[in-house]
This record gives C-alpha cells, structure tokens and sequence, in this order.
C-alpha cells in the first residue's frame, strides 16, 4: 500500500466582512492506496473545507488556502499545479461526491450527459461510446432500466437514485481516490445504508481509496480503515477505526461515541449531547478549542494548544490529559467497542 | 513540555457562563441593515441627492419669479443671473418651473406608490393568507390584469378621464398594484408555512392579527425595496403620460410635459430640454441606486 | 401540449373579453357620441344620418353586441375622423413598420443584455462588471425619450443614418435599415439593462449551487462549465421577464414612432387621441392587447420547452 495523498499543513480562511475566519488551522494526514479514512467532526469543524482544498475547489474570494499549505497527490503539489493538470486531476485521477443529491446534478442536462462529459473529457471518448458506457456505469451502480434513464433528468430520480448517479459520474474514470463529502447525510436510514453498501461493494471491485467526511460516527464504524476526528479547524485525534472504537483518549471523541444512539441505549436514557457551541473561528482560542466544552478541561488547555502526543504507529492525539503532569482519567462509561 | 507548571494541571471542568458567551456583535435586524446601507456609499450619496431635490422642490419656486409669471420681453432666453435655466417659449422662468413641476412629478411617485403599497398588501395579504378558491380567484384577476398592457391602459383611462393629477394618479394604479400584490403573496404564503406563524395561531391570534402582526412587518423589509423601484417607475408614466400630451395640461407643469414642451423648440433652446430631462434622469438614478442598496441592506440572505 | 395551449388560449379569449366590453363600455361611458364631437358643424340631420350609418342610434347593448360579432369577423370598424378608412387598413398599412423596429428592438435587447449579463457575472467586481452595471443603472434611470433625443443630437445626420423618417416605398429591406437603427437602439435601451442586470443576478446565482460544484469536479473545462451549465441554466429565468419587457416595448412604439416620424401603429394611436377617434382608439387598443395575449403565450410555451422540470400537461402514469 503506497501512500497516495498527502495533505501538509493545510491552513484555509475566509475573509468576511468581520475579519478572516480560519477555517482550517494546519491540517495534516495521509491516504494510502485503496483504503478508506473517515474525516469525522461537527458541523463547521472544517472537514468539508479540507476536502474541497484537495479538489482547489474553495472559492477564491473569499477562500483563501494559505501559502505554507501542501497538497501532494504523488508527490506533486495540487496547490501548484496549472490550469490543465488540475483539470486531468479533477474526475480523472480523483473525484468527488456531494452532500446533498438534490442539488449536485444539473437540472437541465439529461443524466447520461452528466455521466458522459467526464468520459469525454478523461477517456477520450466520442459521444456515442460514452453514452454507452454511462449506460454501462448506471447499471454498474444499481439502477434498473438503465437504457432508459440515461434521457431523463435529475427531477425525475429519487434523493437515493440520484446519489448513486453521482457515484456514477465520480467513478466513471475509475479514480484512484474518491471524496464523499456527507454522502448519506440527506438521505432516508435505509437509503443511507443501500449508499455505504454500494461505496463498500465498488471499493473492493475497483480498489479506489476513499475520503468520507461524515458528522455521524456511526456510518464510519464498517467501512472506514482509519479515522480522524477534526474539531475547530484541527485533528485533534487520529487512528485506526479499531483504536478510535476501542481505545479513544481525546474527550472531545469520548463526547461523540457517546452521543451516538446504540442498540443497549434504554429508552428511557435520552441520549447525550455535547454542551456549548464550537468556537467562533473569526478569534480562535489561545488553547485548546475543545476546552470551554470540556469536562476534563485544565487551567493549561485554556493557555496553550496541546502538541499532538503519539499512541501508537497509527493513533495520534492532541490532549494535554496525555501529558505526564496530567491527573489520570478513565474515558466515560459505555463507550467504545463497536457500535 | 516537560517544564509545564505542574498546578495547572487541575481538571477545573466546564465554566457555563464562558460555553455561551457569543464572540460576535449582537445586531437586531435593522441595525444591521443600517450598518450595511452605510457602508453603501452609493446609496448614502443617492439619498443625500433626493434629499436635496425635495428641499429644491420645496423652496425652489420661491426663489425665482412666480411659475406662471410670463415677461414676453426675455422669451427663449438660455441660462443667465436673472433666471438660472432660462426661460421658455412665453418668457416664464424655467428654474421657478422646473421646482413646481418637481412637486407633480415627485407627488405623483409617492402618492401613487402609497396607493399601490396600500391595495397591494392587503390584496395581496388575504389572497396569500386564505389561500384555496379565494387565492386563485383573486389571483385569476390579477393575471387578467396584468395580460393587459398596462401603458393601454394608462393612455384609455386618460382619454376618458380629464387630465389632471388625479386621473392620472387612478389612471396609474389601476393596474400598478398587481405586481406588489402578487409579491406580497408570495411572501406571505411562504411565511404562512412557517413555524411561529402556526404558534401564533396556536395560542389563537385571529386572522388579522396574525396578517398585521407577522406577516405584513415580516415583509416590510422587501416592500421598502420594491416601493424604492416603484417610485421612479411611477414618475417615468407621468413623463411618457405628460409627453403624449394626455398628462398634466397648462399652466400647471410636471418634468414630463416640461420634456414635451422642451422636445418642441430642442433644435434652437436646447436648454429647454436638458433641465428637466436631467431632472428626471437623477431623480431616477438616485432613486434606483438607493433601491439597490436597500435591496442588498435589507436582504437577510445577505448577511453575513 | 396541445391540451395546456387549448387551455391557455381559452382563458385569452376571455380575457380578451373582458378587455373588449370594458373598454367598450368606458369609451361609451364618455359625454356626446363621436358624432356630435366630430361632426359638429354639419347640420343635425347629416349627423343623424351618419348615426344611423355607423349603427348610434342603437341602445348601448346592442352596439355592444354588434362590435363583439365584427371583432369575430376580424373587423375592427372604421375611422370616424377619416371616413372610409378603416382601423383594419391602419393595422394593415402601420404594422409593418412598428413590427420591424419591435422585433428588432426585442431580439437586440435580448441578445446584447443577455451578453452584458454573462459578462458583468464572470468578470464580477471588476472595471467591466462596474461598465455593465452602470450602463444597466442608466438604461432603467433614463426614459426613452430623453434616449432617442440623445441619440438625434449625437449621431442623427452622422455617416448615412437619418436624425427621422421611414424608407420609401421603393427602397429596399437593406436601404431602409438605416432608419431603424436609431428607434431600435431607443426602444431597447431600457430593456438591455433590465435584461443585463437580471442575467447577472441569475448568473451569479447559479455559480453558487451545487450542481457547478460537480462540474467542476469532473475536470471539464472552464468555458464548458460556463456554457453547459452556468448560462444554460441562468438563461431560463430570463424567459419569464420576456412578457413584461414585449409589453414595454409594445408601449414604448408609442412614444418612439412619434419622435422619429416613423408610420407605425403607434403614430397613428397618438394621432387618434389628439383627434378623439374613438373607434381607432378602442380597435387599437383591443389590437395591442391581443398581441401582448398571444406573445404572453409564446413566452410560456418556450419556457416549458427550455425547462425540462417544468412539463405543462401534467405527465400520464
């Protein structure tokens, strides 16, 4: 397994009307051919921005992606690449999915146009073997009467129909990563399930890495290799889905294995909630960003950011409750373990 | 690391206070709008101008000999000291004219946007809040409307009616206030959807109350924009009505008869013509540029 | 389809209605028939006798229905001013002349604003956005009067382009082009900008959604991305301002075959109301309204065509 991607001290912000929001504060990490690294965090903890970095697709004003920041797809820099590369890049070497399936395909453009643009653009194919091979993708992705549904539009798919579209169109080229950003997060349970499935099923047949960003830990836990928890514009934890499971040591990552709903949670339990909102990243803490929401917070967390402290080869955290000074703390009751 | 202060590493837990405390300023709705429009620098300078062009219609005709005022010795006379945009075709002052028929031309707008604000919102309101057969019929009726031409209408009404400002004002809303109907519908039907409206209902607020209490001020903020654009598009009709000939009839003056009577004699008095088509030009852009940044104010998709 | 046209062209019919009988009814509602305002100086017998020819003397209802069968034979009566002259044959004779400088105001309009639009969004905040939005400022701020002045003053009489006038019967489409330059530019005026700065906003709109986002993921190019799916989906909200802007540009005829002495339609309403020609001021009116009715219709079915989410008949399971 060679690595394939490398993301070096990714730092992006955005410049609004009250100042620059940092967004992403120095984000680093790996991805290795055909596996599968969860990003995981709440809502504008910046994962989604750090995905869209590796496509350059932040747009600029008001995106800004720092000077220091290194994205290497082997071993060259995308942050330099020109016009054209980016172009070959984009759909061909590494594809993207979006959140929301109502609102990532054209509404004008008949869905095997869709599929077939990127064919045309990377495969090199004239317009009729692509519509045959996005014929060929529509089925690969599981939708009946593919002959037929490549003429019609987006409107006349379901949310689920549409999704797997997307994949379609993403893995039409056949990439070596793809990036699912919240794939399943507007999609019905059940339809979430039929997706991942799908993604897990098109993984082993075509060896693609892939990068889910998702806000629900409970997706991750069957499909992901390794996992990185991200808070605030930072990793504040890293490692296998074995050892995130198992061994959490970040409070931050017990606080969201807890608030997953499990199949022992009573009824009666209502299910718990991380307090507080994350900070403002227009003026980021001093410390530790998780420490006003902390409940193992420490005087020092509020004056310096903790370094990130090394488990294992693979788990990685950033918390000062690893610091030899630091009282001992045992995680909370009921998590870990596989969900 | 290692040299860290040992009694700093005390778990002190979560302070509540601090979790809460907001780190941006606190702005209502319109302070925000104020602070935005401000920043408009355009649309602070336009505002400024009409301001300056209602004092100059206010106290203009004071300044000057009286409008109707006609001295055949100093006829088609260009800009002088004496009289400041010249004179016209019967010796009457132009600057002293132009002022009076500023405040036709400036009334008109008002007057008639205030009308057309009036029927528009309550039309409007009920169709958008009852919804079902009343909405389509009164919505059936506005479509009619609005299938006529309305400058046809405009130009029959005038036959018929005498000139005058008030046919003319008639004349204009008949039709004008469909479309601030039909957007105040709008408006109204998509906050009729939304969850305090079904509170309100819910602790029994009756029918008007719920349209003058939270529909109609939920959407003062887009009928101010829409009245901004609205204004000059009722001073432009004045103009074209004036300039057929079916608008304001002598010795009374608007900018659009002004523009009618300069068009006549524009190959020898340009002067004419110029100052009442600049008057009506500005007033335009002015108002337009204030509509522009009002628009961009007061849109809460806008802020940030 | 046809079922929805079927449909629509029912309600025309009846909104043509309506249109007819009040119109109708208000140019009657006025004091004196046209007679007695026209014919003034002729003895009361010759006014009664052309009375009785034009049908007056009949009570109000049954002139009512009288006008509703001609309309249906595609009759609009005749002058009462210019007796023997119909408003059939103004129609006939002034059309063509105020349907050359309309279409050519509409579909310039069109293009050049729609242009103007794309341009102003991709260059968005920079030298030529700030031209685009300023000329759209000044084209909604200047009446179209105040236009076609200017446009006399500054170019009229320049190279081969007349300050007025219309060609002669024996020139030629091409000869005659000349006249039309400076009405075409006047009557579209207000309409570029209208249509530039909504084609900005829709523009800039559509560069936001999601959809942009895959495209540009999939690796096309930039001009494919703008072409096939910013400006295709942009354009299609611009149909629906299409209505409003034809009936301006119906209107604005009025104003702009007067200035420059074109033999329009127009021309001849304004000649009609200074000389109180009540049948040529009804025919007309019911004539303009028509054509706004059907290009409203026009403009609903090409949007349905150029929006596939929208289907007018609703689809058959």
């Amino acid at each position: 397994m060679g690595k394939l991607l490398e993301v070096k001290d990714l730092r992006v912000s955005f410049h609004t009307y009250a100042g620059e929001v940092k967004a992403v504060r120095g984000v680093s990490f790996e991805l290795n051919e055909g596996e599968t690294l969860a990003i995981v965090g709440e809502s504008g903890c910046g994962k989604s921005i750090t995905s869209k970095s590796i496509l350059r697709l932040i747009p600029s004003p008001p995106g800004d992606i720092k000077k220091e920041s290194q994205i290497l797809y082997k071993d060259k820099d995308i942050l330099k690449m020109n016009e054209k590369e980016l172009r070959m890049l984009r759909g061909g070497e590494i594809s993207m999915i979006f959140q929301d399936p109502m609102t990532s395909l054209n509404p004008t453009m008949k869905i095997g146009k869709q599929i077939a643009e990127n064919l045309i653009v990377h495969r090199g194919m004239n317009k009729k073997e692509a519509i045959k091979e996005a014929v060929k993708m529509l089925q690969m992705v599981g939708i009946p009467n593919a002959q037929e549904r490549v003429n019609q539009y987006p409107h006349q798919f379901s949310g689920g129909m549409r999704q797997r579209v997307m994949i379609a169109i993403a893995l039409a080229c056949n990439p070596k990563i793809l990036i699912a950003d919240e794939p399943t997060t507007a999609l019905d349970v059940t339809i979430q399930a039929q997706i991942m499935d799908l993604m897990k099923e098109l993984q082993n047949n075509l060896g693609t890495a892939i990068i889910l960003i998702t806000h629900d830990l409970g997706v991750v836990a069957s499909i992901a290799h390794r996992i990185q928890v991200m808070y605030a514009g930072m990793v504040v934890e890293r490692g296998t889905t074995d050892e995130i499971f198992y061994n959490p040591k970040h409070p931050y990552t017990w606080a969201l294995l807890k608030s997953v709903p499990r199949l022992e949670t009573k009824h009666k339990d209502t299910l718990y909630s991380i307090k507080g909102t994350p900070p403002d990243l227009l003026k980021p803490p001093v410390g530790c960003p998780f420490a006003s929401r902390c409940e193992y917070c420490m005087e020092i967390c509020k004056e310096q950011m903790p370094k990130p402290t090394k488990i294992s080869d693979t788990q990685e955290v950033s918390c000062f409750l690893l610091h030899p000074n630091a009282p001992k703390v045992e995680p909370p009751q009921g998590i870990g373990g596989k969900l | 690391m290692e040299s860290l202060d040992k009694s700093k590493f005390r778990i002190i837990g979560i302070d509540e206070s601090e979790a809460e405390t907001i780190v941006r300023p606190n702005l209502t709705y319109w302070q925000d709008a104020w602070r935005r429009l401000k920043q408009n620098k355009v649309a602070i300078f336009s505002l400024f101008l009409l301001i300056l062009l209602f004092l100059l219609c206010i106290f203009g005709p004071y300044i000057g000999p009286d409008y109707k005022f006609q001295d055949m010795s100093v006829r088609n006379q260009g800009p002088s000291a004496a009289h400041w945009f010249g004179t016209d075709t019967l010796g009457r002052d132009l600057f002293s004219r132009l002022w009076i028929g500023g405040r036709v031309s400036l009334s008109i707008g008002f007057v008639g946007t205030l009308i057309e604000v009036i029927i528009g919102c309550i039309y409007g309101g009920i169709s958008g809040y009852f919804g079902g057969s009343v909405d389509d019929v009164m919505m059936r009726i506005v479509e009619i409307l609005n299938s006529i031409p309305y400058m046809i209408v405009v130009i029959i009404l005038s036959v018929i009616l005498k000139p005058g400002i008030v046919s003319l004002l008639l004349a204009l809303c008949i039709t004008g206030w469909t479309g601030m109907a039909r957007m105040v519908r709008g408006q109204v039907m998509q906050l009729k959807e939304s969850e305090y409206i079904l509170a309100a209902k819910a602790l029994g607020s009756d029918s008007n109350r719920i349209i003058f209490k939270h529909l109609i001020p939920n959407t003062i903020g887009i009928i101010i924009v829409y009245t901004t654009f609205d204004i000059p598009s009722f001073i432009f009709a004045e103009a074209f009505l004036s300039f057929i000939g079916l608008g304001i009839q002598p010795p009374k003056t608007s900018w659009g008869a002004l523009c009618s009577y300069g068009q006549q004699t524009m190959d020898f008095y340009p002067h004419q013509l110029l100052f009442p088509a600049l008057a009506i030009c500005i007033t335009m852009l002015a108002f337009n540029l204030l509509g522009d940044g009002l628009r961009d104010a007061l849109d809460p998709k806008l802020r940030q | 389809m046809g079922k929805y046209i079927l449909k629509r062209a029912s309600y025309m019919i009846f909104t043509l209605f309506i249109i007819v009988t009040a119109t109708f009814f208000l140019m009657n509602a006025m004091p004196g028939d046209p007679i007695s305002q026209q014919a003034r100086k002729m003895p009361p017998e010759m006014q009664q006798m052309l009375r009785h020819k034009y049908g007056l003397d009949k009570p109000i209802a049954e002139r009512w229905i009288m006008y509703l069968k001609q309309l249906l034979h595609g009759n609009f009566g005749d002058s009462f001013v210019t007796p023997g002259f119909s408003v059939n044959e103004i129609i006939k004779y002034k059309m063509p002349a105020s349907a050359w400088i309309g279409i050519q105001a509409v579909i310039v309009g069109l293009l050049i604003g729609v242009i103007l639009g794309i341009i102003a969004a991709f260059r968005r905040n920079t030298t030529a956005d700030y031209i685009v939005m300023f000329i759209a400022i000044l084209g909604v701020s200047v009446p179209g009067f105040v236009i076609a002045f200017l446009l006399q003053t500054v170019l009229g009489g320049k190279g081969n382009i007349p300050i007025a006038g219309w060609k002669s019967a024996s020139e030629t489409f091409a000869q005659g082009l000349r006249f039309t330059i400076l009405p075409t530019i006047a009557l579209c005026f207000g309409s570029i900008a209208t249509y530039a700065r909504y084609m900005r906003t829709s523009v800039l709109d559509v560069i936001n959604q999601d959809y942009i986002l895959t495209a540009q993921a999939k690796g096309i190019s930039r001009i494919a991305v703008a072409v096939k799916h910013v400006i295709r989906n942009a354009i299609i909200p611009i149909v629906t301002i299409l209505g409003p802007q034809i009936a301006t540009i119906i209107t604005g005829t009025i104003v702009i075959e007067r200035i420059f002495s074109i033999p329009g339609m127009g021309n001849s309403m304004i000649e009609a109301i200074n000389s109180n020609d009540y049948n040529v001021i009804l025919g007309l009116t019911i004539f303009f309204s028509l054509l706004y009715i059907v290009s409203l219709l026009l403009v609903d079915i090409t949007y349905s065509l150029v929006d596939p989410r929208i289907s007018l008949t609703k689809k058959k399971k």
